[in-house]
């Protein structure tokens, strides 16, 4: 298994209760098989094709790799400026 | 403490010291843009404001779109500060400054910037309404990441 940390923002962290949190995973896990067990555990949380993603602080596709020790974000549509 | 070109904080934003930082004798325009806490969105009133990011990621993107916005444009220095937590109406959500030779690049690469951190930067804005609910602002058309999903 790999380890990776997964940060959630804005209504992704309100859904889950959480900021921050670790994932345990198979090795070559995907962030789109992150994404489904997170989805197992929040069912309330969005339609996967309403969010982004990144890994590593930098954006990512649903096929990325993970590799033990990523940090993997989750990234609803963002609003700043 | 001295001042980043690029940076993502709680506390108030300062224009003069971005102008100091992006300033250069080779430029004859330094353009700053600040936007702004409004006491509306689409005619719905606003108490205040909540602004959260990825600051970690977000000061990267920032870089990223100054040095995407060099390319572009004929410019010099840009510094762009982003601000989060509460901000009351009329506070300054975010800072662009960009310092040029001449100044229509300066205008030109001012709209840009502020269209790319937009799109991509991750900071999400909460509006506090004024009947007391709140709500994420999230606009599906910009969504980050090239129309990238996470699955």
């Amino acid at each position: 298994m790999i380890g990776v940390t997964v940060r959630l923002f804005a209504g992704l962290r309100e859904t889950a209760g959480a900021g921050e949190l670790s994932l345990a995973l198979p090795p070559a896990a995907t962030v789109a098989d992150a994404w489904a067990e997170l989805a197992l555990r929040f069912p309330a949380l969005p339609a996967a094709d309403t969010v982004s993603c990144a890994v590593n602080r930098a954006y990512a596709s649903p096929a990325s790799p993970l590799a033990d020790g990523d940090e993997l974000a989750f990234i609803p549509p963002v609003s700043g400026g | 403490m001295e001042t980043a070109l690029f940076a993502v904080t709680a506390e108030p934003l300062e224009p003069a010291p971005l102008v100091s930082l992006v300033s250069d004798p080779s430029c004859g325009a330094i353009m700053t843009f600040a936007g702004v806490a409004r006491d509306n969105f689409g005619g719905r009133a606003t108490d205040h404001l909540e602004y959260e990011a990825y600051a970690e990621m977000a000061v990267a993107v920032l870089a990223e779109i100054a040095a995407d916005a060099g390319r572009r444009f004929a410019i010099g220095k840009v510094a762009i500060h982003h601000r989060t937590g509460r901000l009351a109406i009329g506070e300054t959500a975010v800072l662009v400054v960009v310092a040029a030779p001449h100044r229509q690049a300066s205008f030109d690469a001012g709209a840009f910037i502020m269209d790319e951190i937009k799109a991509r930067a991750p900071i999400w804005k909460r509006e506090h309404w004024a009947d007391g609910s709140q709500e994420w602002i999230g606009d599906e058309k910009t969504r980050p990441g090239a129309g990238q999903s996470a699955g």
